[in-house]
Order: structure tokens, then sequence, then C-alpha cells
């Protein structure tokens, strides 16, 4: 009985692994080929089917996207850590939302958001709708990872602190803030992993439009929306594989940030 | 006579105004769940008030370019309930193992390893998973049950994967919180490290356990790109396990882009039917978790 269970648990472990491997070798493998200067022009053409307008794309909705998320959720963050009375209505009611808001799936963002900001204030498909959309959907994530770095805080600086004569304004942003900063940081990184790997919510929002965008009331793609362009038709495997590579690596890199970012909170605790 | 800028001045004053900043903006995600509410719940009640509750829940057939337009959902329903039981059924036994390996097996730089790989398996975006699927699962699909390949094992077993970062990192947790006394006391009376696991640790930690799977399938019935990919897209009911399906999310990308003014209405009911699902997931997530706080 013990050999079978300690068998199935390695097993499945190992599993796991292999799928991860398996996935990103595979990637690799097929990815590396399709590679081609052509890809990295500046302008997109059906030909070349560069992605360099749809990374510069990303960039500028990812800074478009904190830009609204970042103020909303850290003031946020800063409510319900340091004012809000625990258990009282407002709070209860905020955290409903929020954990409400986490769970609702990508694609019903993107009707949404559809419908609010393409459609009844007629912005159409255009970086301020995507924008405006992404930023809901990274709001609780932004939120619970300042609450987390605020709650970490040491109490004894902020006693100090307040000790010395500063007001409490003046605690939070000059003693509280500065030590949760890390925390805060890979919250953003984390957010900024999920709107470059969004697709499903940027269909209806941003819409698809290949060229690079030079107003916010124009439309584009990132990098996962050409992705999915490529991988939807058939004609473009290769390119579509050398996109998923270059995506893969971005989304990587993102994530080993935010986790460095908040294990160095951990040790600093 | 003070001038305003001196009373904003006043620190008194300055801290009054931030608070209510603040608490302002901790408002603003309610008002965010309530406007998304608002609109998808405002355009998709109406629909179903005249089309019948009944034959949109229950009606078996999807059709609506031809005339008479059909709206029934039951096809959707039924896909996305079963890619995502076919999702927990993959995901979660081997989830909730790799999380057993985890906590109780893994040291070291084996441990680590096991832990970045877990945590970029769910930063990488679904649509490379879908891809991914689409170039090596369906193939091998094909070949083992004939068909296309797009069916509901395959989309299955991609979901399952999909969720396997949601269900390993929440159990970890789970079972890492599980005082290790209660694992001593086990191992003391004589019995061996796996009975003590599965006797004493995961019993103690089920309520953890539990959510992490309830999680991943409300991820599972909202994931849309990969399955959009790999799952056939037909709405029509299965008949078989390598039949194609449908899911409520795919319904929405597939056909929200041609849509007429109905159409569109009858696609944001769909989202709708959704979002009860997820809001009934997240209610029975809250007692789940709240009930395992009590205990």
């Amino acid at each position: 009985m013990s050999k079978v269970l300690r068998f199935l648990v390695k097993a499945a472990a190992l599993l796991t692994v292999s799928i991860f491997i398996i996935m990103v070798g595979y990637i690799v493998v097929r990815g590396i080929p399709g590679l081609s200067w052509d890809m990295f022009a500046w302008k997109y053409t059906s030909e070349n089917q560069s992605l360099v307008p749809a990374m510069i794309t990303t960039l500028m909705l990812i800074v478009l996207v904190l830009l609204i998320a970042i103020p909303f959720g850290v003031l946020t963050g800063i409510y319900l850590t340091e004012y809000a009375r625990q258990q009282s209505k407002v709070v209860i009611a905020i955290r409903l939302a929020t954990e409400t808001l986490a769970g609702i799936p990508s694609i019903v963002y993107g009707l949404f958001g559809m419908l609010f900001f393409v459609f009844r204030l007629q912005w159409s498909y255009s970086l301020i709708a995507g924008a405006f959309t992404a930023a809901i959907m990274v709001l609780p994530l932004i939120i619970r990872t300042t609450e987390e770095a605020l709650l970490s805080v040491d109490p004894l600086l902020k006693q100090a602190s307040l000790g010395l004569g500063a007001t409490k304004l003046q605690t939070i942003i000059k003693v509280a803030l500065p030590v949760a900063m890390p925390g805060i940081l890979a919250g953003i990184m984390l957010s900024i992993g999920r709107i470059v790997g969004e697709t499903a919510a940027f269909i209806f929002t941003l819409g698809t439009m290949s060229q690079l965008p030079t107003r916010l009331t124009q439309s584009g793609r990132t990098l996962a929306l050409h992705m999915y362009m490529l991988s939807s038709e058939a004609f473009h495997v290769k390119e579509a594989f050398a996109t998923a590579l270059v995506l893969l690596i971005i989304v990587l890199i993102i994530n080993r940030i935010s986790t460095r970012l908040s294990k160095w909170v951990n040790k600093t605790k | 006579m003070l001038s305003k800028v001196t009373i904003l001045k006043r620190p008194e004053t300055r801290e009054k105004w931030m608070k209510a900043v603040f608490l302002v903006a901790a408002l603003s995600s309610i008002l965010a769940l309530f406007l998304i509410m608002y609109f998808v719940f405002s355009s998709g009640i109406p629909f179903i008030k005249e089309y019948g509750l009944k034959a949109f829940l229950f009606g078996q057939k999807w059709s609506p370019i031809n005339s008479p337009q059909q709206y029934g959902i039951l096809p959707m329903i039924v896909g996305s309930f079963a890619l995502t039981i076919g999702a927990s059924v993959v995901g979660a036994p081997i989830g909730i193992m790799s999380a057993v390996y985890l906590s109780f097996y893994a040291k070291g730089k084996v441990k680590n390893f096991f832990q970045s790989a877990v945590s970029l398996m769910a930063s990488v975006p679904s649509i490379i998973y879908g891809f991914f699927a689409l170039q090596l699962m369906v193939p091998l699909s094909k070949s083992l049950f004939g068909g296309t390949g797009m069916n509901i094992i395959t989309a299955s077993v991609l979901l399952g994967i999909m969720i396997l970062p949601t269900v390993i990192s929440i159990s970890e947790a789970s079972l890492n919180a599980v005082p290790n006394r209660y694992y001593q006391g086990s191992v003391a009376l004589g019995t061996t490290k796996e009975i003590s696991i599965f006797r004493t640790m995961i019993p103690a930690a089920k309520s953890g356990i539990l959510s992490s799977v309830i999680l991943g399938i409300g991820r599972a019935i909202g994931e849309t790109m990969a399955v959009y990919l790999i799952a056939g897209n037909q709405a029509r009911l299965p008949k078989a396990l390598t039949d194609g399906v449908r899911t409520l999310t795919t319904n929405i990308v597939l056909e929200m882009g041609y849509a007429g003014v109905e159409h569109r209405q009858a696609l944001i009911a769909t989202a709708m039917v959704l979002f009860v699902f997820i809001l009934i997931i997240n209610l029975i997530f809250f007692v789940v978790k709240r009930k395992g706080s009590h205990e």
C-alpha cells in the first residue's frame, strides 16, 4: 500500500514536470527554425508577418493599463489595510467585489468592454478601450498584492514614525509604502504578465488591426493576439511557432522577475 | 481670513481629504463589478424574456443564421460541463499528488525547480497552451480515436493540464498549513510516511484541497482561447467522448464578430449564463473556504 502510494505521488510529480518540459521544449525546437529577420521588420506586411508592431502595441497597452490600474489598486490596498475597520460593511462589500472580479472569465470582460467602452462610449475598437477593460481585469490582483505587502510591514516601524510626530498620511507615504514597494512591484509584474498573455478580453475591445496604432483611439494587436491570428489560420505555422517562442520567452522573464521580487520581500521580512 | 490654499495645506485637512480619496478609489471595484453585471444582464435578460428561458437553456438547436433562428444553448452548457468535469478528472488527481510530492518529498534544488516550473506553468498564456495542443495533442488524438482529433478527450486533457498550477499551489499551501505535530503523532504511532500523509494530513487539509479544485473548475469553465483551437466547436449535443463540442465561452468568440442585433443579444445571454455559473462556483468556493477556517 505504502509503496503504491509513494509510486503514485512520484509519478504524478514527474508527469507534471514532464508536461512543462515537453511543452517548452516543443515550442523552442519548432520555434527557432521559424525565426527570421523578416519577422522583426519595422513594418508589418502580409508577407513578413512581422511581430514588431504587435510588440510595441503590447508595450503601449501595458503602460496605459498600469496608468489606470495602479492608482486605483494601490489606493484601495492602502484604504483596506490602513484606514478601514476590518469587518465593516464597506470592507466586506469591497472584498466581495474584488474576489468576484478576480473570478470573472476574460471573455466576459471582453464582452463587457465591447458593450460599454466600444459601443456605449463609442470609443470603437481601440487601445483605450482595451486598456480600460484590462485595467479592471488586473485591479483585483494589484489590490491583493498591495494589501499583502502593506500587511507585512513591521508595525513597529509605523509606530515609531507616528511616535516621532508624523501624521498617519506621512507614515503611509514615507514609511509603509517604501518598505512595501517590492511586494507591490511583484504584483505589478504579475499584472503585466496577465496583460501580455491575454487574448479573449482584447479581441472585441482592442480589435486585431495588424498595423501600429498611432493614436489612443486606433485599433492594434498585442503579441498574444498576433499569435492568435497566426494560429487560427493554417498558412503561417512556421511564423506562429516563432511568435509563440518570443511570447513564451517574454512571459517567462516577467514571471522570474516577479518571483525574485516576492522572494526578496520574504527574505527581508 | 485663511485662503483656500492654506486650509488645504493644513495637515488635518489634508489627512481628511486623502482618506476620502482612498475610500473613493476603494469603491471603484464595486462600481466596476456593478457596471459589468449591468451591461451583461441588461442585454441578456430582455432576450431571454422574449425567447423563453426554457427554450434558451434547454433548446438543443443553435442556428442563428438560418431562418427561423433558433437559440438553444443546451449543447454549449453540456459542452462546458463535459470539459470541466473532464479537466477535473485529469487535473485534480495529478495536481493533488504533485502537491503531496512538493509538500512531503521534494527537497532542496529539486523542490526549487519544481516550484519554479509550477509558477511558470501558471504564467504561460492560454493561446500558447492551445497552439501547443493543436500542433501536438490533436494529431495524437486523431491517430488514437480517429475523426479530426478535436474532441472532448483532447480538450479535457489540455484543460486538466492548464488547471494543474492552480490545484498544486493551493493544495500545497493548505498541506503546509497543517500542524506538523499531526504528522509526527501519526508516525509515532508506528504508521508509515505514506499512511500518515494519506490518512492524517490530507484529511486535515481537505477543505483547502477541495477549494483548489473548485478554483480550477472556475478556471476551466471560463477558459476560451485554448478550447477554441482544439475542441472542434460543433454546436450540437455530443454523443461520445470522441465528439467535438462547443462551450459557452467559445460560442461567444466564434460568432460575436459577425452577429446581428438579435444574435448578439443571444450571445450576451450566453455570457450571462456563464456568469451565473461562475457566481455559483465562487459561492461554493467561499462556503468551503469558510468551513475550513472555522474547523
